[in-house]
């Protein structure tokens, strides 16, 4: 029943240097907050209750976009909206970015908020009341995954809408602590756990998302119940490099909503890479991802049917590009 | 020049339509009186349970905590029904549902509240629950009511008229099906909140989001033990009601138990989770229907069995049972007809009264099953249905009156204007149209508690210098009964809406009326003000002819001016007539009032269902199917709806496209659902109502039968729209994609599920296999009117 | 946790308030401003009945911390309009019956505002899309559309 905010203590660093300083020396119960459209229902639900609460709204650095060096370069504080907006923005990315929750939404939540986005699921997601009443589950404290009762793990789900399309692109993401700097690939943001889905360092702070200028064709195709507000039932990016006689690197398949980290489909990819993009490369090339990804019980509509739908999305997906004579241009899916 | 005298018939705004739109209404929420203390529910965290301590004592060691009640303080039985009264404000031995209020705490603030809420301690002693209708009606569970173990039961009802089994064997072809609708709730974006206040005089006030100000008082005087005049309630206006704000509530009688322990105004509003447990929504129905039709496709007898899922309380339940069974009768002429229906108890939140109350399930239902049939007998779907309507001015089997009827005419004009017999089964693969109808009642026929008085009374006041002020309980819940009043009373008046003054849902301050449910406030709270009026305008125009030295008959009242007929500046101005008449007879003050007519038919039961008239809708739904992700997307939607007489077509519009809406959302959408004891989804992320991206374009086609017992001949509309939108969908998906989707809402698994199930050569239904084994009472046979029976 | 005043400017005016950090702009507005015309509809940022407009931006005042709206121009619905004249738009919803119960009107006001300056001749699905995240329980949104499009259709206001 609680929907006031817990009580803490709030700093808003307007530097990195200050943020990053702020974050290293912060404990445990530290978080940090971009637009907070994820973080203020999960804190009002008190999924997360921290002592301390450090906002990046100041910080300039992390805004704004860019081009230069053959990258685009998104500061991750930089809104959806802005993203949405940005012609410096290639249009598979933008169209992705459109695709989140709602209008209102976007115009609050930033870019690295989304790609850092916290797992999801049907038993974390809820109330405080709910969860106390139906019994923790083990990434809410508890001792048990009511999705996977047997298993030792926490099944919630990724649920961003970027991440896949920005991976697909071959996104680096660059990630400052008070000790230095690294640029990982955005899938190396990722591991494949419910509760400690992001490897980045608790100290460090995700800063800016770099999308090289590669020739290629790109898009997401999002399948979701509702045309707004709504996550993905499963969502699928897919990107196919231009460049002729290309190395598995050049085709990329990513799934959202299916596992706690998005999933590449490499099985898909090197099909494709061997068979090109035609109609029935792309049927069996569907067929394979439906094949070898798993979905569990743990977000609308249950496990059954998001599993029927893999193959449905990742064709989809698949068929827009080969569609798509516009180089940067993606289908929107559902909506 | 008098202007025209129109009033009734004119799109007119609502009259708080400015208000609303500069955020200047004061729902209840906004009601924030000096030193409000902030209200909090403790909710039971176990499905069953008996409460076997509580402690309050660290809580109410906590600075800031004023106050703290539990079950033992409210220890009076209550319940909306007086045939059902089981509710405790906070459960006092026992809890039935997760989420169910335990105790209840007033603080200085929302954070000290929450935190007290914290240190209450509870024993409880947990028992088996009762989670689905199968374990209520087939195992020994302990029982939600009562001591011991049974089965759950908490209604059941088998009545027959006719003779079914002799029509059933004589007829040439046989529908039987099993339909789901799986239960639903209102949703309105507004969360329940009341604030009371208790005056050192001993005054009780609250102001309350409710559609029952009435109901609410009446509850509060049983409960806490008030004379009615200490008590004033304030039904403030409701920011959505769809029969959410229907029964009294926990809250309500927290918040004026507290008041009065503290002496201060203590607020209750309750967060979104809340509102998801304290429901009162749409029953989840099974339902077994098994219809004969003559080889010419006349309907020759039905047999309809429901299982209600009713939750832990009753609610409106055996009203909404009841309502399964009544008005399949009020469209199609069915000459032999057996009901047999049970409501069962489950360790869930209570279900209730819902937009349509028990009806949109069976309606679903037997819409399916005249598509169906149409199918089997080779007569087209339109036809069937017109071959089978309800005459007007007629009878049904159950003896329910039938009066105004436009029912064929919304049938006609939706296929006309949506081209139907050129696109039913003839769209490309994965397009269709489908078609059903409904109707639904003008206001129940009978009160929630038996008594001879009025069921509505209207009081109109006329100042000195011609101001009107009109006054009524109605609860405007956003269906605009307060501008219906208005329109009744100025056009009956010679005035403008916007001269009136109405005062209403005051417990303190109008008349009687029992409250915006039932569809009745038009027809009932209408009469009632047309009445008075007439009052007002009788005695004026007999001082005005008095003073002129004219005939009554000769004269007109208009344009806010007395003259004689033909003669426009001839008279008096209003205010003139309302001088001359306070000099003459002193204040000018009158009352009307409205009570249904005697309909009960000669059978125990027979007081639900009937009405002094039914609305009539038809609707095609156009749409398209994506038979890979399962995925309906409306195209378009045509409804016509017999509202009698459209008083103010721009609410009436906006009443059958918010039921199209509604109806969209219940068909593919939106379901109160459960995991065991759990609600699957208590936040509106979770529990999907359409979107503006949803809403398809809607063709509102409105028929005006003219009721002769409605006010200036009108009838409901602010639930009939919905009930057929929910079957033209599923026809329309049928039409599409050649599956049959059984169940309510039809979400794009089950539509998948279907279709691949048909690809493999097996059914090509998604839907529930069967009913519970239930032993239904033994039937009472009631002797159908004359001209009903076998045939 | 710190308390400290915070001036804000809401509907042009500024206003001082001594507040706790974790208040949110919805409870600023509702509890310590009286601003009662935005609505409390879920609190966690999914029925859009919250929505007031910073910087002529329409964002969910549930999610937003009040503090972080300190160097902003807040518009609530009380703030829209020129004084004792309405908005075209408050206007127009009236006129249309896009008003039902009221209760998400405010924040579907607010953010066909935000449309309308953004946006010279938004079409319907841009206004769809525009309101996507404003859920209505009565209307159907078919006359709020509607009020839109009728205001779009004036030109700039």
């Amino acid at each position: 029943m609680t929907t006031h905010l817990p009580t803490f203590d709030y700093r808003r660093p307007t530097s990195l240097g200050e943020a990053v300083r702020l974050i290293s020396s912060g404990g445990s119960s530290t978080v940090v907050m971009a637009g907070g459209t994820d973080l203020v229902p999960k804190m009002k639900r008190r999924q997360l209750t921290p002592s301390t609460v450090i906002s990046l709204s100041r910080v300039t650095e992390m805004q704004g976009i860019r081009y230069q060096d053959g990258a685009t370069t998104i500061g991750s504080g930089t809104l959806l909206r802005e993203v949405v907006a940005s012609r410096l923005v290639p249009e598979p990315l933008r169209l992705a970015a459109a695709t989140v929750a709602s209008p209102h939404v976007r115009n609050t939540a930033t870019i690295g908020g989304n790609l850092c986005l916290d797992t999801r699921c049907n038993y974390i997601d809820m109330p405080e009341g709910w969860r106390i009443a139906n019994g923790h589950c083990l990434k809410d404290g508890g001792d048990t995954c009511w999705v996977a009762p047997r298993q030792e793990r926490c099944w919630a789900v990724h649920a961003s809408d970027v991440s896949p399309i920005a991976i697909a692109m071959h996104t680096n993401v660059r990630l400052v602590s008070e000790t230095g700097e690294r640029i990982i690939p955005l899938e190396d943001l990722y591991a494949n756990d419910g509760i400690n889905n992001l490897t980045k360092r608790r100290d460090e702070l995700l800063v800016e998302l770099k999308i090289p200028s590669i020739e290629m064709r790109a898009s997401y195709y999002k399948l979701r119940r509702r045309g707004a507000i709504d996550f993905a039932l499963v969502g699928a990016a897919a990107s196919f490099a231009l460049e002729e006689a290309g190395s598995a690197e050049d085709v990329r398949i990513v799934l959202t909503g299916i596992a706690s980290a998005p999933v590449r489909v490499f099985e898909a990819e090197q099909f494709l890479v061997a068979e090109g993009l035609s109609p029935g490369s792309i049927v069996e090339a569907a067929g394979i991802a439906g094949s070898c990804v798993r979905t569990q019980d743990n977000t609308d509509l249950g496990s059954r049917y998001r599993k029927w739908m893999i193959p449905v999305a990742v064709q989809r997906v698949l068929e827009g590009l080969a569609m798509n004579t516009n180089e940067r241009s993606a289908d929107r899916g559902t909506d | 020049m008098v202007s025209p005298h129109l009033v009734v018939g004119e799109r007119h705004p609502r009259l708080d339509a400015m208000d609303q739109t500069r955020g200047a209404v004061i729902y209840a929420d906004d009601v924030a009186p000096p030193g409000v203390l902030v209200g909090r529910l403790l909710r039971s965290p176990h499905a069953h349970a008996s409460v076997v301590r509580i402690d309050t004592t660290h809580a109410q060691a906590l600075d800031g905590v004023i106050g703290i009640i539990t079950g033992e303080d409210l220890p009076t039985r209550y319940g909306i029904l007086p045939i059902s009264q089981d509710e405790y404000a906070l459960a006092l031995d026992t809890v039935r549902y997760v989420g169910e209020p335990v105790a209840a705490i007033a603080a200085t603030s929302a954070t000290v509240a929450e935190r007290a809420l914290a240190l209450i301690e509870v024993e409880y002693e947990a028992m088996a629950s009762t989670l689905s209708l199968r374990a209520a009606l087939e195992e020994e569970l302990p029982l939600l009511h009562g001591d011991g173990v049974g089965r759950n039961v908490h209604r059941s009802v088998a009545l027959e008229f006719g003779d079914v089994d002799g029509a059933l064997r004589s007829s040439h072809h046989i529908e039987e099906d099993v339909f789901f609708f799986r239960g639903n709730t209102h949703a309105a974006l507004e969360a329940h909140s009341a604030t009371a206040s208790y005056s050192p005089q001993g005054k009780l006030t609250l102001t309350s989001s409710t559609q029952v100000p009435h109901y609410v008082h009446r509850t509060l005087e049983k409960v806490l033990g008030l004379p009615s005049g200490k008590i004033r309630v304030i039904a403030a206006p409701v920011g959505g009601g769809f029969g959410g704000k229907t029964d009294p509530f926990s809250h309500e009688i927290a918040a004026a138990k507290l008041a009065m322990l503290t002496g201060r105004p203590v607020k209750f509003t309750l967060s979104r989770e809340e509102v998801f447990y304290t429901h009162r929504g749409r029953h989840p129905v099974l339902m077994w229907l098994k219809t004969g039709f003559s080889a010419d496709g006349n309907i020759t007898a039905v047999h309809f069995r429901s299982f209600l899922d009713g939750g832990a309380y009753g609610s409106y339940g055996v009203a909404t049972l009841y309502y399964t069974g009544a008005l399949q009768a009020t469209t199609y002429r069915i000459p032999n007809y057996r009901f047999e229906g049970v409501r069962a108890f489950t360790n869930k939140p209570p279900c209730g009264p819902k937009r349509g109350n028990g009806t949109p399930q069976p309606r679903f239902a037997i819409e399916c099953q005249l598509d169906k049939a149409s199918e089997a007998l080779g007569i087209d779907p339109v036809a069937l249905r017109l071959r089978n309507l309800v005459e007007p001015y007629s009878s049904t089997v159950n003896h329910l009156r039938i009066t105004s009827s436009g029912l064929k005419e919304c049938i006609e004009r939706v296929v006309a204007a949506s081209d139907f017999d050129a696109r039913h089964g003839r769209l490309a693969d994965g397009r269709g149209i489908g078609i059903a109808v409904g109707s639904y009642m003008s206001g129940a026929g009978l009160p929630i508690y038996w008594n001879d008085m009025p069921q509505s009374e209207v009081e109109i006041r006329v100042d000195r210098g011609g101001g009107v002020t009109v006054l009524s309980m109605a609860a405007d819940i956003g269906q605009g009964s307060t501008s219906m009043l208005a329109t009744v009373v100025a056009h009956r008046l010679g005035l403008r809406m916007e001269d009136l003054n109405l005062v209403t849902g005051d417990t303190d301050l109008t008349p009687i009326d029992l409250g915006s449910y039932s569809s009745r406030v038009t027809f009932m709270a209408g009469n009632a003000a047309l009445d008075a009026a007439t009052a007002v305008r009788q005695q004026i125009l007999s001082v005005v002819g008095r003073k002129l030295e004219v005939d009554v008959a000769d004269l007109e009242l208009a344009g806010a001016r007395v003259f004689v007929r033909g003669d426009e500046e001839s008279g008096m101005s209003w205010s003139e007539a309302v001088q001359l008449t306070i000099a003459s007879d002193g204040p000018l003050l009158a009352t009307g009032s409205y009570r249904a007519p005697e309909l009960a038919g000669p059978y125990r039961g027979s007081g639900v269902g009937i009405s002094p008239a039914y609305s009539y809708s038809a609707c095609v739904v156009l749409l398209a199917c994506d038979r890979d992700t399962g995925m309906v997307e409306i195209e378009r939607v045509w409804l016509a709806h017999d509202v009698g007489k459209a008083l103010n077509p721009l609410l009436v519009e906006g009443q059958i496209e918010g039921g199209v809406y509604m109806g969209l959302g219940e068909a593919l959408f939106e379901e109160q659902s459960f995991r065991g004891a759990h609600h699957r989804g208590p936040s509106l992320l979770d529990y999907k109502i359409p979107t503006a991206l949803e809403m398809p374009p809607v063709e509102t086609i409105i028929v005006e039968s003219d009721d002769p017992e409605g006010p200036y001949g009108a009838k409901e509309v602010g639930q009939g729209p919905l009930l057929p939108v929910i079957p033209a969908v599923a026809n329309a998906i049928h039409d599409a994609i050649g599956v049959r989707i059984d169940e309510v809402p039809i979400t794009p698994d089950k539509v998948v599920a279907a279709l691949r199930s048909a690809e493999r050569g097996r059914s090509t239904r998604f839907g529930p296999s069967g009913v519970p084994a239930f032993e239904f009472p033994e039937i009472t046979r009631v002797e159908p009117p004359v001209g009903f029976g076998v045939t | 946790m710190s308390e400290r005043i915070v001036t804000l400017s809401v509907n042009g005016e500024p206003r001082s308030v001594i507040m706790p950090d974790n208040a949110t702009l919805l409870e600023i507005l509702r509890d310590h401003l009286e601003l009662t015309g935005t609505k409390h509809g879920c609190d966690l940022g999914e029925c859009g009945a919250c929505a007031v407009l910073v910087d002529g931006v329409p964002v969910l005042s549930c999610l937003v911390l009040a503090r972080d709206t300190e160097d902003h121009q807040i518009t609530t619905i009380e703030g829209l309009g020129n004084g004792a004249a309405p908005d075209p738009l408050q206007v127009a919803f009236a006129e249309f019956g896009a008003a039902q119960c009221g209760y998400c009107t405010p924040a579907m006001v607010i953010t066909a505002r935000a449309l309308l300056d953004g946006h010279g001749s938004p079409s319907e699905e841009d206004i769809r899309a525009a309101i996507a995240g404003n859920l209505c329980r009565c209307t159907g949104y078919i006359k709020i559309i509607e009020a839109i499009e009728s205001v779009a259709s004036m030109g700039p206001t």
